[in-house]
């Protein structure tokens, strides 16, 4: 049975995989802003058959609030195995290019904050010399492109954090999961035309599911983005200024 | 968010919202619109009760959790979006089963109610809202009503079975049944002719909880009505079998340039399933999943009937002249050469609908897809009414896309009293089209 910590737990990226959890009688404590949403995602997830789900409000943009939250995590499920940051915000690349003070915000959530909070996590779970730590970053992150650069540099940056944060952890038996969705159906894409290449939510939970539970080290869900990325990643400048991505 | 991406189960007619929203929490009050409002559950309403061409679609799949459950009691509280099939994931390795099921478990809890559904437990079990025991609504105004049989009562009664139209159905709360385990004992016998029939649910209705029957609606003559009759009972625990099929199913990968089921299918196809055992009668265990949702093994299995769709006829014709009314509603389809070859006939029970708007009451009950072959088919529907009009009958709505205006209100009794409860702020096509006076079936006829 794990002991889970979700942060933005509200995400529905995050329900989902918490739902996988709690099928097996896993026990979690979930942080989100809405104190409602957390409610009914808590009772959701308890009659699904969760051991145990207590939550706390929390904005992650505060770092301040990350330990004692920590803590209290620890002290509710009898001490932490597994961590999955989930939270993020796409920010609107026209804001962000045209302000610099809203591009620092978008890298404020997706990265500053996130990284504050990985630290933690790490220390702790390095002393006690086993866990797993998961964050949702992004294909976003594999290349900057100028449809979404703000968002996309800041899951690249943590996407090296965590690299690095794997390999620090290695010998201690921490495992580090980098979590790349593609494009999937949720609030934070609600603006968009859905083509072939969204995905539910319920198979990025899924995928993220089965990554937490094998140790995968990068995952890209659905699979196929790996392919896709990597074919991006390798176009030539002189096509990649080209095109639209 | 692109509009064809919620159709009704029928593909006929399109659907053409001018926006949809989806909720991503259970809403305490109704979205701001300037356009008629509607809630679209999963979609697996036939016809054009889902529909809201031009106005605005609540996607309330994402209402999608639990809220309570009592493992002792049965009692499940739950948020509208809810599919029966995700409740029947988690009751029944806990010794519970939904009290009414329908022939897809892929149905929300929300649609279950608004179209006030039932099943092969009709006779005894009733309809779905008859073990709906609370449900909330929120109304244009602001208003938030929690609705009981008792409480409300008046709201509750136009809420089930009234089509979504009397506010947004955010939640509710059901009596789950009592089983022991999850396979079902079946009893599967042949019979020749419509008498046979009748005489079969006399005699099996009492000690069967579930009876339905299949019906082969390309015979005529003195094989009029013949088919096989399917009685079952939920089978007494008999230790760990595995389930035989999960979720992910084969799915119907496209919509095919023609429909299937045509002239030329639509008999063999019926004959080959008459002559599919050659024992009259048999007996075996079945898990319930194909047993009750033998169509949802294959997903999508509505694109089988191409692109113009299909319409869905069910109706209800008073016991008294029953054999008679069911016979020529037979005898015009077979002799029209429509139909296809998922015919249902089952005897409804007297235990009374609690909505206004129900569609189920004593007597017997016929459902037939048609593929939209256009002005014929409209034609045969519009004649098909006509007998069960003269026999005091009923249409379902949640299958129709096409009854005048005239037939729905002698359908149903109700409907003046119904719409003093209908909010101002909702619509859907279904409830234009069959409040028009213009509409008489026939003037929007078209493929």
């Amino acid at each position: 049975m794990r002991k889970i910590l979700i942060v933005g737990a509200t995400s529905t990226i995050a329900e989902q995989t918490a739902r996988c959890f709690v099928a097996s009688g896993d026990a979690l404590f979930l942080t989100g802003r809405n104190e409602a949403r957390l409610k009914a995602i808590a009772d959701d997830l308890k009659v699904r058959g969760a051991s145990n789900v207590a939550t706390q409000v929390m904005d992650a943009d505060d770092l301040s609030a990350h330990a004692p939250m920590i803590d209290a995590a620890e002290a509710a499920l009898g001490g932490l195995d597994t961590v999955l940051v989930a939270y993020g915000t796409l920010p609107d690349q026209q804001a962000c290019a045209a302000d610099p003070a809203a591009a620092v915000a978008a890298w404020h959530t997706n990265a500053v904050s996130v990284v504050a909070l990985l630290t933690d996590i790490a220390n702790r779970f390095e002393r006690q010399g086993h866990g797993t730590i998961a964050a949702i970053s992004s294909v976003a992150g594999d290349r900057g492109r100028a449809s979404n650069y703000v968002y996309g540099s800041a899951k690249a940056g943590l996407n090296a954090f965590m690299d690095g944060l794997r390999h620090r952890l290695f010998k201690a038996g921490v495992q580090v999961v980098t979590i790349r969705p593609g494009m999937v159906d949720t609030p934070m894409t609600a603006d968009f035309d859905k083509g072939p290449l969204f995905a539910s939510p319920e198979k990025v939970g899924g995928d993220i599911h089965k990554a937490i539970e094998k140790g995968t080290a990068v995952c890209y869900t659905p699979g196929f983005w790996r392919l896709i990325m990597t074919i991006i990643t390798a176009l030539p400048r002189a096509i990649f200024h080209r095109t639209g991505l | 968010m692109s509009a064809s991406s919620h159709p009704s189960w029928g593909r006929y007619p399109a659907s053409r919202p001018a926006q949809v929203q989806r909720p991503g929490a259970r809403p305490s009050a109704l979205p701001a619109t300037d356009t008629p409002v509607l809630a679209y559950g999963n979609g697996r309403s036939y016809g054009d009760s889902c529909l809201n061409n031009d106005g605005t679609l609540l996607d309330m799949g994402s209402l999608d959790r639990f809220i309570a459950f009592d493992p002792a009691t049965g009692v499940i509280e739950c948020e509208a979006g809810v599919l029966l099939a995700d409740i029947l994931e988690l009751v029944v390795p806990q010794g519970w089963f939904l009290p009414v099921t329908p022939g897809t478990q892929f149905v929300s809890v929300g649609g279950a109610i608004a179209n006030d559904v039932h099943g092969k437990n009709h006779h005894m079990a009733g309809t779905f809202g008859c073990h709906v025991r609370e449900l909330e609504l929120l109304r244009s105004d602001g208003s938030t009503l929690v609705c009981t049989p008792d409480y409300n009562a008046e709201w509750f009664a136009a809420t089930v079975g009234g089509l979504g139209l009397t506010g947004l159905l955010t939640r509710a709360t059901i009596a789950l049944k009592r089983i022991e385990g999850p396979h079902m004992d079946v009893d599967t016998l042949r019979f020749s002719n419509l008498d046979e029939f009748f005489q079969l649910s006399a005699a099996s209705d009492r000690d069967y909880e579930y009876t339905v029957a299949w019906v082969d609606c390309s015979a005529r003559g003195a094989n009029l009505g013949r088919g096989w009759f399917m009685r079952a009972n939920h089978k007494p625990a008999l230790g760990q079998q595995p389930d035989p099929r999960k979720r992910g199913g084969p799915t119907f990968p496209f919509v095919t340039p023609v429909s299937m089921i045509n002239p030329l299918t639509l008999r063999p196809l019926n004959t080959l399933y008459f002559r599919r055992k050659f024992k009259p009668r048999s007996r075996d265990t079945q898990h319930y999943q194909p047993y009750f949702y033998p169509l949802d093994g294959i997903k999508h299995w509505n694109r089988a009937y191409g692109p113009n769709g299909f319409l869905q006829y069910q109706c209800v014709v008073p016991h008294a002249d029953a054999r008679d009314a069911v016979a020529e509603l037979l005898e015009r389809i077979a002799a029209a050469g429509a139909g296809s070859f998922l015919s249902v006939l089952k005897v409804f029970g007297d235990v009374q609908s609690p909505g206004l708007m129900s569609f189920p009451r004593p007597g017997v009950t016929l459902a037939l897809d048609f593929p939209n072959r256009g002005r014929e088919t409209f034609e045969l529907l519009e004649a098909l009414d006509d007998v069960v009009r003269a026999a005091g009958g009923a249409v379902y709505p949640a299958k129709d896309a096409r009854m005048s205006a005239a037939a729905f209100s002698e359908y149903f009794p109700n409907l003046e009293r119904f719409k003093t409860f209908v909010d101002p702020a909702f619509s859907s096509n279904f409830w234009r089209r069959v409040t028009d006076p213009h509409n008489d079936g026939k003037s929007k006829v078209r493929k």
